[in-house]
């Protein structure tokens, strides 16, 4: 029993969500009422995850799922994300007529899968989550069921990511094959030599992995889901799968393969730097704010990647580092596309900001601070993000990732200073609508003072992240 | 502890931006006299900080460090010789740049006040960090102001132009940030006073050297990367291309001499020919391309390549008279290049052409505007008397003792200057009044009157009289010269043994 102590947030979040089914069942019109009650379901989670002690390694279920300082934060952070969400989604959804319950319990069950993918220390544990979030995020992207755009989006992310899974599965079997276990530690334990079988299941792993965080040669459906799935749901996409993503990864490179280092630490590097380049390079051309995010969210996750590859905890950290800033930047600029409204319909066009300086000077403001953080300029957080990155990497005298990753910013500068020329040097256009709800302000605000004055006190966050030791 | 006054110089601009972006009155003149207030009383802190300033030691003053990145990096700033004369010089253009937006600037004023006031803040950062992050965290930071005030107040081809000063800056300058973290894993520190000290290691010295050179010599800017420049500065507005000209250019001679020379020594050494070659062809050629030029915001850019062709030229001679006369030509140029596009807006303003040819007999109509602007082109050409003959005069002097055919033909410089500077004048101000609209124009106003003689008395007491200026950065420089020396003594011996 006392192992279950622990999994208090998991079973708490898994009793809310089968509770806020069987009311939508059974209490018409409910729909407002269990949004919000998520919301505040989301935040009992965290306090629960809050609960457990942080500086101890709790291994349950004999080994196959972990408590420790990474879970808890990356959990929270994955909670954070989702009650932003939520809770800026409900206008958008309203106007759109599929403000439905099914919305927040399927966020829920995403993140519920989230919280085991980040937890688990063991193949099967993993693939049971990953499954999890993944069906729900099929449902999520094609939400929008009137719209052909979105339906298209929620197939193709189905089809491909059902291959994907394919794959990853077919590295999972591999690995049990050649190690005899599913568990991480006792994989780990029992490869003593260089074994290529092993190195064929990794190379699947990270192929299916790849696919989740939308990393290039992995990233062709991120674009169309992101443009076609409502913009709630493109946030979602945006920001909190990544986070699980990364945190298995981290976990699956790190606790069994870390002798293997010479084998995976290439396919990352690869992965890493194609990422950065496709991102900066393919997002010049798009006319789409939400394909553009697409774009360059496969570019972030390139830095992120580059963290990750080094190999040492201070990889790892500086990784968790960026995507947790990357997380604030991206919620900062869909408060803004969500604030983007005029006679009932939203505009995602990069022309649609033509002048928006004039109009909407506060807006404008954030979404300049947020862009150029964006683009990694000092002293907005995003630099700082970029240049833990480039502290370990050049630790380890990989100098040619930090070059070639530097010299991809410049090339990203460039669309991001796009959208602020849009913004500030051309004519004006209508205004947009100013009745905006107050949790969109908060986010918006929130986001926004985060990025422009995290350099005063730039190491809380990493005193805080510097808690976790994988290695 | 003491009153952190170098901090409170960054800072002072800044909180006076915060109070006009919450000033709920868009009336230009508040918001005018709010910014001027803040840029004024912070040329008078700096000014004070002149006079405490102690020039017989070597030593940097009014350290202050402050934990900032745990166990990583400090914020520390401090200053010595070098470094307050550039604050002063930042402190003293940035007020008379609020005064001049009175006519240039015509709609969202307040805007551009906050974004020149946040770039004071940043330029003064620039000078004083002890620290390399800290230092290019305000070097990167001056792109975002820059390239708002471009884009949104400039001409007619502002666009292109402030992306180009961005990209192009910005690529310079990302590869000095991966020279920085290596700096930090090889010497274990970024903090400048312990680098000086410690020295870095000579085989690592070239390419961080190269990585730092990169983006100094986009900003400076040198020949070939030299071409975003006459683009930013002909769409920038008036007090932008000011601010430009005057104070951002110099951040890189100020990088040279701290950073170039004051870290890498022997790579400085190994590539003094390089940083020559390239100062001379800056010289000649943008010489000549001033010389042809059209367009008198253009001319006065080349001219500006040119000069600062002279400024790399005498810092790496590493000679006393080389750094010191760089420095000086630095402070003249700033002051001087300030007043000559001051002098094109006040025709811009009036006529709406930049190019020489719509002008013509100016003298008849506008006396006093003649006057000053001849006592401006004199001293961009270094007539004895003024501030540029004395900065000229001592980079030549270095580089005759250092190489007497680069001095020869840097010499030839300062005849094209001079040919091109008195052109443009005689284009401009003599000859026959052709186009009758310059008839109706009036001369001089009183704001312009204020701004430009503020910046004649300095060119002027400076020319006759350059000893505070030698004074303050003698002891500094002396110091550098001989670090510099030691650590390539220190080299040469142990390629030796």
């Amino acid at each position: 029993m006392d192992n279950l102590n622990f999994i208090s947030a998991e079973i708490f979040i898994s009793l809310s969500i089968m509770f806020l089914l069987t009311l939508g069942v059974f209490k018409k019109n409910s729909s407002n009422l269990i949004h919000n009650l998520s919301i505040g379901i989301l935040l009992i989670t965290g306090i629960l995850i809050l609960n457990n002690p942080f500086d101890k390694n709790i291994s349950l279920f004999t080994g196959s799922y972990v408590i420790d300082y990474l879970s808890s934060y990356m959990k929270i952070l994955t909670i954070l994300g989702g009650a932003f969400v939520l809770s800026i989604s409900t206008k958008y959804l309203k106007l759109f007529k599929i403000f439905l319950m099914e919305y927040p319990i399927l966020i829920l069950c995403s993140i519920l899968g989230m919280m085991v993918m980040i937890s688990s220390n063991d193949l099967m544990v993993f693939y049971v989550g990953l499954e999890l979030q993944s069906l729900a995020l099929y449902v999520l992207a094609s939400f929008n069921r009137n719209q052909l755009k979105s339906s298209e989006a929620g197939l193709k992310y189905f089809v491909l990511s059902a291959l994907s899974s394919g794959l990853l599965l077919y590295g999972c079997s591999l690995i049990y094959g050649f190690s005899g276990s599913t568990n991480f530690n006792v994989i780990g334990d029992t490869m003593n030599s260089i074994n290529y079988g092993l190195t064929f299941g990794i190379v699947f792993i990270l192929v299916g992995l790849a696919f989740k965080i939308s990393a290039v040669p992995f990233h062709m459906w991120a674009p169309d889901v992101y443009e076609g799935s409502p913009t709630p749901v493109t946030l979602f996409f945006a920001i909190v799968p990544k986070v699980a993503a990364l945190t298995v990864f981290i976990r699956f490179l790190y606790v069994p393969f870390l002798s293997m280092i010479e084998q995976w630490q290439p396919i990352l590097i690869f992965l890493s730097i194609a990422s950065m380049i496709f991102g900066a390079v393919a997002a010049i051309g798009q006319n789409n704010l939400k394909r553009l995010v697409a774009y360059s969210s496969i570019g972030h996750i390139g830095y992120a990647l580059a963290g990750v590859s080094i190999g040492t905890n201070e990889g790892i950290q500086s990784s968790i580092v960026y995507i947790s800033i990357y997380l604030v930047m991206n919620l900062g600029l869909f408060s803004c596309l969500f604030m983007m409204k005029r006679d009932e319909q939203y505009f995602e066009k990069i022309d649609d900001l033509s002048g928006l300086s004039k109009n909407h000077p506060v807006l404008s403001l954030s979404l300049l601070i947020i862009l150029f953080s964006l683009a990694g300029i000092p002293p907005l957080a995003g630099f700082f993000a970029k240049f833990y990155i480039f502290k370990s990497v050049i630790e380890q005298s990989m100098y040619f990732l930090a070059i070639v990753g530097l010299l991809s910013t410049v090339i990203a500068a460039f669309y991001y200073l796009k959208i602020i020329k849009v913004i500030y040097f051309d004519d004006q256009k209508e205004k947009y609508d100013t009745d905006h709800s107050i949790w969109l302000r908060i986010s918006l605000t929130f986001s926004t003072l985060l990025i422009l004055l995290y350099f005063i006190f730039p190491s809380k966050l990493v005193e805080i992240v510097s808690k976790i030791n994988i290695i | 502890m003491n009153f952190p006054i170098l901090s409170s110089l960054i800072l002072l601009p800044t909180i006076g931006a915060l109070f006009l972006l919450f000033l709920k009155d868009k009336n230009s003149n508040t918001a005018k006299y709010v910014a001027l207030f803040s840029s004024f009383v912070n040329f008078l802190i700096s000014i004070y900080l002149w006079f405490l300033f102690d020039p017989s030691t070597e030593s940097f003053q009014f350290v202050e460090e402050k934990e900032w990145l745990k166990g990583f990096i400090n914020y520390k700033v401090g200053i010595d010789g070098i470094s307050i004369l550039f604050i002063i010089l930042t402190t003293f253009i940035t007020p008379l740049c609020v005064i001049s937006v009175n006519n240039t600037i015509k709609n969202r004023l307040r805007d551009f006040l906050i974004a020149i006031l946040v770039m004071e803040s940043l330029m003064i950062g620039v000078f004083c960090s002890l620290d390399l992050v800290v230092f290019y965290l305000f070097f990167e930071a001056g792109l975002i102001p820059m390239f708002l005030i471009i884009g949104i107040w400039g001409g007619a081809r502002r666009v292109y132009s402030a992306f180009k000063f961005f990209l192009y800056t910005l690529l310079g300058s990302v590869l000095m940030l991966v020279a920085i973290i290596s700096i930090y894993w090889v010497a274990g520190t970024t903090d400048i006073v312990q680098l000086y000290e410690l020295g870095i290691d000579v085989k690592y010295q070239n390419l961080l050297w190269l990585a730092f050179f990169t983006s100094f010599a986009v900003k400076t800017p040198m020949w070939p990367v030299h071409t975003w420049l006459p683009d930013a500065h002909v769409e920038a507005p008036t007090a932008g291309s000011v601010l430009l000209a005057a104070i951002l250019l110099k951040m890189a001679g100020y990088g040279f001499i701290r950073f170039s020379l004051g870290l890498f020594p022997v790579a400085s050494d190994l590539f003094t020919p390089l940083v020559y070659s390239l100062s001379l062809i800056a010289i000649i050629y943008a010489s000549l391309v001033a010389l042809m030029q059209e367009d008198m915001k253009k001319l006065i850019a080349y001219s500006s390549v040119a000069h600062m062709g002279f400024v790399t030229l005498g810092i790496f001679t590493n000679t006393q008279q080389g750094i010191e006369g760089s420095i000086i030509q630095m402070i003249s140029h700033g002051l001087v290049s300030a007043a000559l596009f001051l002098c094109v807006g006040v025709v811009y303003d009036r006529m709406h052409s930049r190019l020489i040819k719509t002008y013509g007999g100016l003298v008849s109509v506008m006396p006093k505007y003649s006057i000053l602007f001849m006592l401006f082109t004199l001293a961009a050409l270094g007539l004895p008397g003024t501030s540029g003959f004395i900065g000229e005069f001592l980079i030549l002097m270095g580089t005759f003792k250092d190489n007497f055919l680069v001095a020869i033909i840097a010499s030839l410089g300062v005849i094209f200057g001079a040919a091109y500077m008195l052109w443009l004048y005689r284009r401009i101000v003599f000859g026959n009044l052709i186009n009758k609209d310059l008839l109706k124009i009036p001369d001089l106003d009183n704001s312009e009157k204020f701004i430009l003689w503020n910046l004649a008395i300095p060119v002027l007491f400076f020319g006759f009289y350059p000893e505070p200026l030698i004074n303050t950065i003698e002891v500094s420089v002396k110091h550098l010269i001989e670090m510099y020396n030691f650590n390539l003594n220190i080299s040469m011996i142990e390629v030796q043994e």
